[in-house]
Order: C-alpha cells, then structure tokens, then sequence
C-alpha cells in the first residue's frame, strides 16, 4: 500500500506535460459514443414529440404533436406490455437469486467442502453464452406438440397419444418456459458473482459466529446477507435491466406476437413492432419511456460501483 | 475426516452436515442435469432424420449428421453459409475494437492525471448499463442516411465504445499494470503511443483474451440490431436466420436440418467455452462489485 501511494505521488509530479494524451488515448471511445448512442438517443427523444409514420408507401410527417404518442401509448398497450415485462422477468429473477444464495453459500461453505467445485461452475455458467434466440428456437422445437419434451411424458404415461400438453396455447407454459430459459441462462452467472463476494467476508467472522453456537441459517441470514448487501443491490439492479431488455427469447418462441393473448410481449417487442411497421413518433417515444427507467436505474449501479470505488481508496 | 473435524459439537452436528451435503449434491445434479440436458438433446437430434425426430425421443447419435448438415447449407430459401460468415466477421471484428479501444480507453484514464480524468470515467460508468435498443430508432435511422443500411461495418465499428469491456480493463490495470513499467519505457525514449502498444498491450493479453472472448459471443448472439440493419433475406446473420426458420409453418421444415441451424448457431461457443471455461469463469468476477 505504501508503494502505491508514493508511486502516485511519483505520477502526479511527472504527468504534468503528459496530461493531453490523456485525452487522445480516451477520443475514439468518446466519439464512437457520442456519434452512435448519444446523437441517436437525442433524436429518438426528439422524434417521440412527432407524429411520424409511414401508411401504405406514403411518409406521414413529421409533424410535432406534443405529447399525443405517449398519451396514446399509455391509455393503449404500454402499461399492460410493461407488466408483462416484469411478470417475465420476475419469474426468472426469483428463483434466479434464491438458487444462487443457495449455491454460493454452499459453494464457500468450508465446512461443507463440497467437491467438484470446478466442474459445477463450468456446466451452470454455461447457458450464459448461449445464442438466446437459438436456445429460444431450440425450446420451440423441444416443448412443441410432437416434440420429444412431450415424447418423453408421453413415453412414461404422463400424457395420452393424441393428447400431448400444449406449452405454447397457455399463458402459463409460455411465461413459464421465458422464465426458465431467463434462469438458465443467469443463474450460473449470478451464483459466481456471489460467490466471489462471499469468499471476500473476512473468515474470523464466520469462525467467531461458529464458536458463538451459530446455525449455518443464522450465519447466513445475520452475517453473509447483511455483508453482501452491495452486491445484491448490483445483481438485482442489472439484472432488472436486463429484463427490461428482454427480447430475444420471447420474440423467437412467440413469433414475434407475444401469444397466447400477447400476454408473452415485452417493451422491447413492442418498439421493436413500431420498427417494422415504421411508426417512428411511437417507436421514438416507447424508447424514451425505456430510457427514464433505465437512466435511473443504472444511476443506482453507478453508485454501487462508485461506492466499491471510494472504499477501495480508502484502503 | 468430516467426524474429526467437528469434533466439539459431536455426532448430531456431524450428520447433519452429512445430510446437508447430500442434498448440496443432489440440487446441483438436477440444475447440471437441466443445463445440459436440452443441449444434449440438440446435439442428438441435430444427427438424426425428419421421421427418427418425429418419432419420439431419441436418446443416442444417429448417422445423419453430415446429411443434414448438407441439407442445411444447400437450403435455397435460408442463406446459412452467408449467414455463417457474416456471424463470424461481424463478431470477430467488433470483438479486435473492443478489445483494442476498451484498452486503450482504460490505459487513457489509468495512466494520466487530466481535468476531465474523473469526470469521463464516472459517465463510462453511468452508461455501463444502458441498453443500446433505447436508441435503436435514431441509429437505423443516422446508419440509413450514412448509406449503411445492409452493410456490416455498422455492427462492427460502435464496438469501439464498449463500456463493460473498458471497466473490466480498467480493474485489471489497477491490480496488474504498475506505472514503474511505463516510467521505465518513457526513460528509454518510447513514445506515449509506441509505450501502449509496446509495452502496455502484452502485459494486458490475459484480460484482453477473456473479454475477446466475452466481446465475440455477446456479438454473434446479438439480435435486436443487426434484424434492423440487415436485410433478413439476403444478408443475414445466424440469430436472424434463427428467426426466419422460426416464422415458416413448422410442417413444412425438415426437422433434422432444424436441429442442425440451432446447433450451428449454439455449440461452437460451447466448444470454444469448454476448451477456455477456467479462464472465463475467473472472468466473470473482475467485471462487478466487490462484496
């Protein structure tokens, strides 16, 4: 630590003249930014003031309408397009981060010593980098009427021939199987992140608590949950807004109608449906909708990464 | 070895960490189970005929491996091979920039003290976040009127901009990437730009091949924007081949030449993963938050 303070000082006292490539090193990042997000993002906004569509081969507009495209998009579609999203994203999300508390604290559990280690993070984290829309199409094919999904129940005389369950005519097969895709593809991940932070918990504390005639419920509920706060915060945050991107899967095991009874179509799908038909006032104002959400969204994790920033200073 | 070590609370405490054990084992094998299990079944089938696949469930390989995958290349209304190539460029290309300016970017604010120093680092972390579908409208849109609609080169080049990789280089430079090295290449008459090239960029080759790896796959996953700038039918990429497969009437499809497209598009990244996993397991950490 000492080293690294005085290095700094060294850096500060030499760096005077170095200070404008700084700035060079940092350019191409910055206008790659500002010229494919940050412009974009200012004229997605600017258009959700617009009524700008295309009917037939004819471009209607740009007109300016104030705020009729939000008005016509909250008394419509989006509130109930919004719940879905987060129906969706809960029903992953839930078992998501209760599986991955169990894992992690069994994972780092030294007493427990579990073996194999290795092994078991490869094949959960897995799923993670698997094309989501393939694995979506993959589900398609698995848990459809003549699929082998419905095959194998029908093989240990679960179902009757001729009467296979059909996953993708009920809401709940649907949102069921978008919610165990979304599991599967995260809780791999999760658990390793939380695993990481659970092995950062000073050790002599779960000693003491064991010494004390904790439980390894209390240890978990009183010492390790309260000390991986942080974390959690960042997990759940990312997480949320990784829902409310949720695309990929649903659009692929749905066909894009977010069926039965569009109760599987997500705001995503929705901007992504004005895209196509080339309504670009509603599109502009869907994804402005999505961008106050997520802009204080993802203040909450700056903070907690800005947090972790300050005390590893302080160290 | 477990009954001595418990020794101070005796036999209850023993079997009770025995039985919890158990069901630690038990719980990962049927979450294994469900990880590999539908991968495995598209592995099987993709080796299977039409009317095997129909049948019902098949538990082993068939012999049909390489004629389905024919059928799949040779399919008239489905690109696949330009589908493949354009995958492979795309997510190649993106994950080389992201690599080379997300570090460069992070050697940019790790090693010079300017104004704007913190200021730039805190709004990379604001956006770290952001979902890039929020402006999707305003990006097809500057792309049309860049005369790149169809083209590649607007998948590939805002890739230069890649916060998650820019952070995770950044954290790695403050555990790995003391400043005496770059003082000592300064000494020796290096150039500010020669010293990252030189002699910053091979001490950052660990986390530069992980994010590499990150990089390509989030990539050639993607499918929200290359659907809007691609045209579907004859320029495709895989996951917009996926889609299109998806929206033909199921009866008509040869179900093993199905299977093959989903296992093009998913198990070489398994393979690449299985090969590489200690490392991309050990990567997933440096990218968060500390405890």
């Amino acid at each position: 630590m000492h080293s690294m303070t005085a290095m700094r000082k060294k850096k500060k006292g030499s760096s005077i003249s170095y200070a404008k490539y700084g700035y060079y090193f940092i350019a191409p990042f910055f206008i790659t930014f500002i010229l494919f997000q940050l412009i974009p993002l200012a004229s997605t906004v600017y258009y959700s003031f617009f009524s700008y569509f295309r009917d037939g081969r004819k471009w209607i507009g740009p007109t300016f309408a104030g705020l009729a495209n939000y008005q016509y998009l909250f008394s419509t579609d989006l509130p109930r397009y919004l719940g879905n999203t987060l129906i969706l994203w809960l029903i992953g999300f839930i078992p998501q981060i209760l599986i991955s508390l169990l894992l992690a604290a069994w994972f780092t559990d030294y007493r427990l010593h579990l073996r194999g280690q290795a092994f078991f993070k490869t094949v959960i984290y897995m799923p993670n980098l698997i094309m989501a829309s393939a694995f979506s199409m993959l589900f398609y094919t698995l848990f459809a009427d003549s699929g082998p999904v419905n095959g194998v129940l029908r093989l240990v005389g679960l179902t009757q021939e001729g009467a296979p369950i059909r996953f993708f005519a009920s809401i709940l097969g649907t949102r069921g199987l978008i919610g165990l895709m979304n599991f599967l593809m995260w809780f791999g991940n999760t658990t390793i992140l939380l695993m990481a932070a659970m092995m950062g918990v000073e050790a002599s504390l779960f000693e003491a608590a064991e010494i004390d005639g904790c439980t390894p419920t209390q240890i978990f509920f009183k010492i390790t949950l309260p000390l991986i706060r942080p974390l959690l915060i960042y997990v759940l945050i990312t997480s949320m807004i990784g829902g409310l991107q949720m695309f990929d899967v649903p659009q692929i095991l749905t066909r894009g109608s977010g069926d039965p009874m569009r109760s599987a179509m997500t705001m995503i799908m929705y901007l992504n449906s004005h895209m196509f038909s080339r309504n670009y006032g509603r599109a502009g104002a869907v994804s402005t909708v999505l961008f106050l959400i997520c802009g204080i969204l993802c203040v909450v994790v700056m903070r907690s990464l800005d947090t972790d920033r300050k005390e590893a200073k302080k160290k | 070895m477990t009954t001595q070590s418990v020794k101070p609370q005796g036999r209850g405490v023993s079997a009770g960490l025995h039985a919890r054990r158990i069901l630690a084992y038990a719980v990962l094998g049927v979450l294994c189970f469900l990880c590999l299990f539908f991968f495995y079944v598209l592995a099987v089938n993709a080796t299977h005929n039409h009317y095997e696949i129909l049948k019902g469930f098949n538990l082993l390989p068939g012999a049909d491996f390489s004629k389905n995958l024919a059928a799949t290349l040779a399919d008239s209304s489905l690109p696949v091979l330009r589908g493949i190539v354009n995958s492979l460029l795309i997510a190649s290309l993106s994950a080389l920039l992201a690599i080379y300016f997300s570090a460069l970017t992070a050697y940019g604010i790790y090693a010079y003290d300017f104004k704007l120093k913190n200021l730039a680092f805190t709004f990379i972390i604001l956006i770290m976040s952001m979902p890039t579908q929020i402006s999707a409208l305003g990006f097809v849109r500057l792309i049309g009127r860049m005369g790149g609609t169809n083209r590649l080169w607007p998948l590939i080049l805002p890739s230069i901009a890649s916060p998650t990789v820019f952070y995770f280089m950044i954290q790695y430079m403050k555990s790995s990437l003391p400043m005496e090295i770059v003082e000592a290449a300064r000494i020796d008459g290096c150039s500010e730009f020669g010293t990252f090239n030189r002699v910053v960029l091979p001490l950052l080759k660990p986390a530069m091949a992980v994010q590499a790896i990150f990089s390509f796959v989030a990539s050639w996953n993607n499918y929200f924007t290359p659907a809007l700038i691609l045209d579907s039918k004859s320029n495709p990429t895989l996951p917009i081949l996926i889609a299109t497969l998806r929206s033909k009437d199921v009866a008509s499809l040869d179900m093993g030449s199905v299977y093959m497209l989903i296992a093009v598009a998913i198990l070489p990244v398994i393979v690449v993963y299985l090969l590489l996993s200690k490392f991309i397991v050990a990567g997933v950490t440096l990218g968060g938050v500390k405890g």
